[in-house]
């Protein structure tokens, strides 16, 4: 009876208008968010000479692979992809340490002081005190140019450490209950029964401090620009992109094609920005579609429970 | 809550110290990281006092140095960046406006679209093609706002550098010239609107998606006996049961309408749009860190977390008094 009513409700007039216009507005939205993405990638695999022409959509039309081999041959790009694949996992190793350790001590309800440590540590979510003061604080620690300054100010955010101690009060008492009555100490119960049993946040928060580590720049443009050695692949991308900024569209354009009819290269400004942009967004393109199923149901998870 | 076991009753009798050996392991692993949060969230604060001061760099950059040896003006700072008579002020006070042009874009736009979003996701019936389209969505928000800045850049520019929306634009026939949006500031909020939306619309219909399936299957079932058709539903189940969370992520919007991001405007902002681009954090950046006056810049910061904060407490006050009105 219930099968039927949704049956017919499924082919009336009304309904087939909602669902044409409903899945004809969702393609076109995927496809602006694809076709950027895509054609980036079309026109890094592209001849730069040929790019000049314009019109590439999503296939490229002179196939090379010229461009990789000049971007990865470029020291600068490929110090600086090894420097983020390196400061992404000591970030993600540091941050799933000291956040578990201490979300694990505030999961703990008889714990006294973990009441007001948890509400010192949530009000930093609500303020900040700013560029210039975080500038001054993090000079006269004499982290500037240092390795250091990528993951020591970076080690614990407050909005993970509430996921996790959530998370946590969830594992049934009565288990830590009987850990304690077996002899366990406060460590071994927080690395063999609770660390195991919060593998799904785990994976979730991991997930968000990697992202997060792969794609920042900033910290490197303010701390440790002058130094070489510790550039990151994101800043690096984002001078490619000042330099074309600062050299105005249409220069760049008649420079390119000044250079193109020149014949000195086959690689442009054009085809080098977008190749430099697929190699700063590939790790992402790769790992998204295995990790999308925890970050989805870690963020209903937290943003339900909060 | 759960079965506790009532800690308050039985430590409070237990000395201090008994449970300090109790639970010595506890307080090792929670201690440390608490220095180390005074150390980077509240050690920083200290930092305010310089909007009172004259910054004089050669005393030294340490945070106590800055306190003990900088001469006090009061609120100079202040009234310097608020004159409008002089070119700071002028310069500080158009990139207020920018800022709350470009939120205000980035709000109206992204809170309409975002839950016209979820609802049109929730009535995907196929779950093979809803998983695909929500993950297609979520996608930018992964990518760096570089890159973001970088794709937006080549989009935007002329055909002959790649800008496939010109290309786009010229053969439908909506322009007849290629237009120059990065070079025109007209178009600067816009670029600013565009980015944040094609980043984060996806990725922001999660919560409210989350919402919805929280939802009590039996109220469309009763609203369909009363007659109810797919839009009456919408309004009066969906959106009604949702409210809440719409509510609440108003009030948290509101509170931040004085930050509308920095990277895009940092990186797609160049001489010729910087009267539309530079916003607060621009100038903080641009006018502490690269040109050293960080009495000031710091000013401006403190100015713009006090009206966020008065924000964020005055529409908190007035969602709270409408919503006494609607539900009773």
């Amino acid at each position: 009876m219930k099968s039927k009513i949704k049956l017919r409700r499924k082919f009336s007039a009304e309904s087939l208008i909602f669902h044409t216009f409903n899945y004809v507005f969702l393609a076109l939205l995927c496809i602006a968010m694809l076709y950027p993405i895509i054609n980036t990638i079309a026109v890094s695999f592209n001849d730069g000479l040929d790019a000049v022409r314009g019109g590439i959509g999503l296939w490229p039309r002179t196939f090379t692979l010229d461009n990789y081999r000049t971007v990865l041959g470029m020291h600068t790009i490929l110090d600086a992809f090894w420097m983020s694949v390196y400061r992404t996992v000591v970030q993600v190793v540091t941050n799933i340490v000291v956040t578990s350790m201490l979300a694990f001590a505030l999961s703990r309800r008889e714990f006294k002081p973990g009441r007001p440590i948890a509400l010192i540590f949530v009000l930093t979510m609500y303020f900040n005190a700013g560029l210039i003061p975080n500038f001054i604080l993090i000079q006269s620690l004499g982290m500037v140019n240092t390795f250091a300054v990528y993951w020591v100010p970076t080690m614990i955010s407050a909005f993970n450490l509430i996921i996790m101690r959530t998370y946590m009060r969830t594992i049934p008492e009565a288990l830590l209950e009987s850990a304690r009555l077996d002899g366990a100490s406060d460590f071994r119960t927080y690395l063999q029964i609770v660390m195991p049993l919060s593998k799904p946040v785990l994976a979730t928060v991991a997930l968000f401090v990697a992202v997060g580590a792969w794609n920042t720049w900033f910290d490197a443009f303010i701390y440790n620009s002058g130094a070489q050695h510790l550039s990151v692949l994101q800043y690096e991308l984002q001078r490619v992109l000042a330099s074309a900024m600062m050299q105005g569209q249409q220069s760049s354009q008649s420079s390119q094609a000044a250079q193109a009819g020149m014949g000195l290269s086959m690689v442009t400004p054009q085809t080098i920005r977008a190749t430099i942009t697929v190699v700063a967004a590939v790790p992402i393109l790769i790992v998204y579609p295995f990790l999308q199923r925890y970050f989805v149901h870690g963020v209903q998870l937290g943003g339900v429970k909060e | 809550m759960g079965i506790t076991t009532s800690p308050g009753v039985s430590a409070k009798k237990r000395p201090w110290r008994v449970t300090f050996k109790k639970q010595w392991q506890l307080y090792l692993m929670s201690f440390p990281m608490l220095f180390y949060l005074l150390l980077f969230a509240y050690v920083p604060l200290l930092g305010w006092v310089m909007a009172f001061q004259e910054f004089r760099p050669r005393f030294g950059l340490s945070p106590i140095g800055q306190v003990m040896s900088n001469k006090w003006v009061g609120l100079e700072n202040f009234k310097t960046l608020l004159d409008n008579t002089t070119i700071l002020g002028q310069r500080f006070l158009q990139s207020v406006v920018n800022t709350l042009g470009q939120s205000i874009l980035i709000l109206v736009l992204g809170f309409f679209l975002t839950i016209m979003l979820s609802l049109l996701l929730n009535e995907l019936r196929l779950t093979g093609v809803k998983r695909f389209v929500q993950n297609v969505l979520y996608l930018p928000h992964f990518l760096s706002w570089v890159i973001v800045a970088m794709l937006a850049s080549t989009a935007l520019s002329l055909p002959g550098s790649g800008g496939f929306l010109n290309d786009f634009l010229l053969k439908v026939g909506i322009v007849d010239r290629p237009i120059q949006f990065l070079a025109d500031p007209g178009y600067f909020w816009g670029i600013v609107a565009g980015t944040h939306l094609w980043k984060n619309l996806g990725w922001n219909t999660i919560i409210y998606m989350a919402a919805m399936t929280s939802i009590d299957p039996n109220l469309y079932e009763a609203a369909s006996i009363d007659g109810a058709n797919r839009y009456q539903k919408m309004w009066h189940v969906t959106l009604a049961s949702i409210r809440p969370t719409i509510v609440l992520l108003l009030i948290i919007n509101i509170g931040m309408l004085l930050t509308s991001g920095f990277e895009i405007q940092w990186l797609l902002g160049q001489g010729v749009n910087i009267v539309r681009s530079e916003n607060i954090d621009v100038f903080v950046l641009r006018y502490g860190i690269k040109m050293g006056n960080f009495s000031l810049a710091t000013a401006a910061g403190i100015l713009r977390t006090v009206v966020s904060i008065l924000l964020l407490t005055g529409s908190n006050f007035v969602a709270r008094s409408l919503k006494q009105e609607t539900l009773f």
